[in-house]
């Protein structure tokens, strides 16, 4: 299969310039043209998410009142693993083609770069997972009133998953299992998430305001998009050079 | 003495089964790390010792 | 000198003193707490592993910020000696949180009829051993010891940032889940002589910690100068062309543990 080159010819010139605007874009653009011929890769964490939920309640009961009260929980685990299993392929291909080998050479500031293609992994994982939820919590029997309040906290918080997955990716992408090692050293960091995530959703629930956990949500992503991208770089350049 | 006997004091007031055994593997856990640091400094001793004795073989 | 045949020196001079000041402070707070400590009026008996219950904890947690010092300053200073600190505290400070998880569980039993609880502190306890846990095997997953000493310094890092949310998290679920229940540390206020040994043992694990690290820092040096001529002349193995005088000097100047 074809691989692009890390900054197309086209945008080449602006991106040595030192306009980091471009690059960052053709960061960007480049990840998801390449994402989107691989379809088959770009359902997986979907189908993975949608086979979950669908084994819990051949695990637990039918019960349809049981359900919903797991349902926030249930939707919010399984789309945290899903993202998970997403994790192990954002840097993969790009460090054994060298590609992220030119992308640490640019001039441009490798953190914001980094952003770049956590951003692009968001829109192809976190965000689908997000526009899926619903339909998967009325599989659960998740009152209808939630499904606002799931598809924003999924779609904030799957992004924060995305920037603090992304450190222990680039931490892992230079050992040959990294897999297990990346899920025990990126979980723990996930538990805030996970706790207002399905806070906020359960809250919506149980008809109480849940702009508050939003908040809270918004308040880590914030955090993670300020200081993430810092540990993805330096990451990347131990597993690059080392 | 919060104890009358020596026996009362091992009873722990019917508690002795939870004290002892947080107060044991405590002590066995600290007094494992000290042990298990000694053998190492000994492993790594005889290790230099015999790399050294590899190299003037050779030389 | 080199700075780690300087530590190695030094160390060797301060290390008596921590080792007797630590068991001084742990026999007298072990037989004040054990025997001498007034029972407690709600927890009868059972309220004595406190006494090692909170100095572990307090422990691993100090022991995590340890780690997160050693990070910046092997990081911006490339300090190598910091990163062998970290190396030999790690393990210490998963046992500690392993140590206070399990008598947190066995003191739930008496407290509260079961062994585990989703209490707030014991579940940031045991996300807090992951963090050790995951900090330790990245260290040893790479090949090249540098690699990994930078992948477990950075890790470190990102860990210190999240202990504190994860701990004001966990706080929030566990009030939302299970409200007014008893919690470990929060104990009425305690009598002097229940205190005081309670004191001692947290100063006395200091101590043992710092004395521990101290010694397994040194065991991580030599591991690493293994090549050095410095640590060959202080294990006696005297190359041909060192002059045995000098060794001795060395020798003399540091006495082994």
């Amino acid at each position: 299969m074809r691989r692009e080159p890390l900054i197309p010819l086209a945008e080449s010139n602006a991106a040595s310039t030192g306009s980091l605007g471009a690059a960052m874009a053709a960061t960007l653009t480049r990840d998801l043209r390449q994402a989107l011929r691989r379809r088959s890769e770009l359902i997986n964490p979907l189908a993975f998410f949608a086979l979950v939920i669908t084994l819990f309640p051949l695990g637990i009961s039918p019960d349809k009142a049981l359900l919903a009260t797991l349902a926030p929980g249930l939707v919010w685990v399984a789309a945290l693993l899903a993202t998970l299993l997403s994790l192990d392929g954002l840097f993969r291909q790009d460090f054994d083609d060298g590609s992220l080998e030119q992308l640490l050479l640019t001039p441009q500031p490798l953190p914001l770069l980094v952003l770049a293609k956590v951003v692009g992994h968001w829109l192809l994982t976190g965000l689908p997972l997000a526009l899926m939820a619903p339909l998967l919590g009325v599989m659960l029997g998740l009152p209808s009133a939630a499904f606002g309040v799931l598809m924003a906290s999924l779609a904030l918080g799957s992004m924060s998953l995305s920037l603090i997955g992304a450190i222990g990716a680039a931490l892992t992408v230079g050992l040959r299992r990294g897999g297990v090692l990346l899920s025990l050293i990126i979980l723990p960091l996930y538990i805030p998430v996970l706790i207002f995530g399905a806070g906020a959703v359960q809250s919506a629930v149980a008809g109480l305001p849940s702009l508050p956990h939003l908040a809270i949500l918004g308040a880590m992503l914030a955090l993670a998009l300020l200081l993430a991208p810092l540990a993805i770089a330096a990451g990347l350049r131990l597993s690059v050079n080392g | 003495m919060a104890f009358t006997s020596v026996a009362d004091f091992f009873a722990m007031g019917g508690h002795a089964v939870y004290v002892w055994s947080a107060w044991g593997l405590t002590t066995a856990g600290l007094m494992g790390l000290v042990i298990s640091t000694r053998l190492s400094r000994r492993a790594v001793e005889a290790d230099i010792r015999r790399r050294v004795r590899r190299e003037r073989s050779h030389s | 000198m080199s700075a780690p045949a300087t530590f190695f020196a030094a160390s060797s001079r301060w290390l008596p003193w921590l080792w007797s000041l630590a068991i001084i402070m742990l026999l007298i707070g072990s037989v004040w707490g054990l025997a001498f400590a007034p029972a407690d009026y709600q927890q009868g008996n059972s309220f004595r592993i406190i006494y090692v219950h909170v100095p572990a904890a307090i422990l691993a947690q100090s022991c995590f910020m340890l780690l997160a010092a050693c990070a910046v300053i092997f990081l911006v200073w490339k300090i190598k000696l910091a990163d062998m600190v970290a190396t030999a505290a790690a393990p210490i400070g998963a046992l500690m949180t392993a140590l206070a998880l399990f008598s947190g569980s066995v003191w739930g039993i008496p407290t509260w009829g079961t062994w585990w609880i989703w209490d707030a502190r014991l579940t940031s306890m045991l996300i807090q051993l992951f963090l050790y846990l995951g900090v330790i095997v990245l260290r040893g997953a790479f090949a090249s010891r540098d690699s990994g000493s930078r992948a477990a310094s950075i890790l470190a890092l990102v860990g210190m940032v999240n202990i504190p949310i994860i701990k004001y998290s966990v706080d929030w679920w566990s009030t939302l889940h299970q409200p007014a229940t008893f919690t470990l540390s929060e104990a009425p206020p305690m009598p002097a002589s229940m205190w005081i040994p309670l004191l001692l043992m947290v100063m006395g694990f200091y101590a043992f910690f710092t004395a521990l690290v101290l010694m397994r820092t040194r065991v991580e040096v030599l591991r690493r100068e293994s090549a050095k001529q410095w640590v060959r002349l202080l294990l006696n193995i005297v190359p041909e062309r060192a002059s045995s005088v000098h060794a001795a000097s060395v020798q003399a100047k540091d006495e082994r543990h």
